[in-house]
């Protein structure tokens, strides 16, 4: 196995980084893909409870990194999908407790094990963020259709792109079909001119995202569920599959989409 | 239909507020550096040939990730100038 190492990421907080990574994770493991989800937020970890993991903890990255116990031992399996682990972060210490190269290290190690490694990056532009990116081989961008949102967006992919770490592939989240019909929110095709990256997944606004978060229980566990059927794609897109984008009823969407490609 | 609501639709607000935000972001010029740049361009070009000062326009335009700087020069032309001698 070569493991991909895919990073979440996209400067403001509050978008969907940690829900993004907790359900690609279950998407890639539901296709029997060996995964490793990780931590990157040192200090405010969340990860753990998202997907229901909370109460397995032993050691965490900080532990790995400063030697404490093997990378193995601080992988905590997933009782629902064996596939599925998690590297939770430290969360009495601060982003400074790992380095870049330690990330690097890290995900070196991980490579033959696994067949991903996603890493969850913190909000933000300084020292976790930096770490969150410094061994991707793949960067998946969040955004919100919202100002504040893209603008820091737009933030990331140029430092993305001043560190050379190839073309950022874009999610928007939170979308609500029904306010864009109303003129009232950025429409996918809005985000996409202003930013100008590669679209991987678009998220429809859905009720089920705290229910799921309420129970740790990731929606992408959830056949029915319309959030949950995205990250599934967004997962068979990460796989190499060509998947069509989900038709939200928004009229011209679908074939201005159709048409991109 | 904008005339029926006798507003924008904030849609198109988030837009265009984003699309100056974004390439003042990316290029880290400020207007008024701009309007620097755009005299000292002005007085650069007036040195060679004769051009409309007040016509000139300088923009920054988006084009896909990257800006580019559009300038719209006109020239005064020789006929007139000749008849203005």
């Amino acid at each position: 196995m070569t493991a991909k190492v895919v990073t979440v990421t996209s400067g403001k907080g509050g978008v969907g980084k940690t829900t993004s990574v907790a359900n690609l994770g279950v998407a890639l493991a539901l296709r029997g893909q060996k995964v490793v989800c990780i931590d990157g937020d040192i200090g405010l970890r969340n990860l753990d409870v998202i997907l229901g993991l909370e109460n397995r903890i032993v050691y965490d990255l900080v532990d790995v990194v400063e030697g404490r116990c093997r990378v193995r031992q601080a992988m905590i399996r997933d009782k629902r999908l064996p596939e599925l682990h998690l590297i939770p972060a430290a969360q009495t210490r601060d982003k400074t407790a790992v380095s870049p190269s330690d990330m690097v290290r890290l995900c070196d190690e991980l490579r033959p094990e696994v067949d991903w490694v996603l890493i969850d990056s913190p909000a933000g532009i300084e020292r976790g963020f930096k770490n969150a990116i410094a061994a991707a081989d793949r960067v998946i961008v969040m955004t919100n259709p919202e100002v504040s949102a893209v603008r820091d967006a737009d933030r990331v992919v140029g430092l993305l792109e001043a560190d050379e770490k190839g073309p950022a592939a874009l999610v928007i989240n939170r979308l609500d079909p029904a306010m864009v019909r109303r003129g009232d929110m950025l429409s996918v095709e809005d985000v996409l001119d202003l930013l100008a990256i590669e679209l991987i997944g678009i998220v429809p606004e859905d009720d089920g995202v705290i229910v799921a978060s309420n129970r740790g229980q990731p929606l992408a566990l959830d056949a029915k569920s319309k959030a949950g059927q995205a990250f599934q794609n967004i997962a068979r897109r990460l796989m190499g599959e060509e998947v069509p984008f989900m038709d939200l009823d928004t009229p011209g969407l679908w074939q201005r989409l159709m048409g991109r490609k | 239909m904008d005339f029926l609501f006798g507003r924008k639709r904030s849609a198109n607000s988030a837009k265009e507020r984003l699309q100056l935000v974004l390439i003042h972001d990316r290029t880290d010029l400020t207007p008024a550096e701009l309007d620097a740049l755009k005299d000292d361009l002005i007085a650069t070009i007036s040195r060679h040939v004769e051009i409309e000062p007040a016509a000139v326009r300088i923009n920054l335009a988006q084009d896909g990730r990257s800006q580019r700087l559009v300038a719209d020069i006109p020239l005064r032309s020789a006929a007139r100038r000749r008849r203005s001698r």
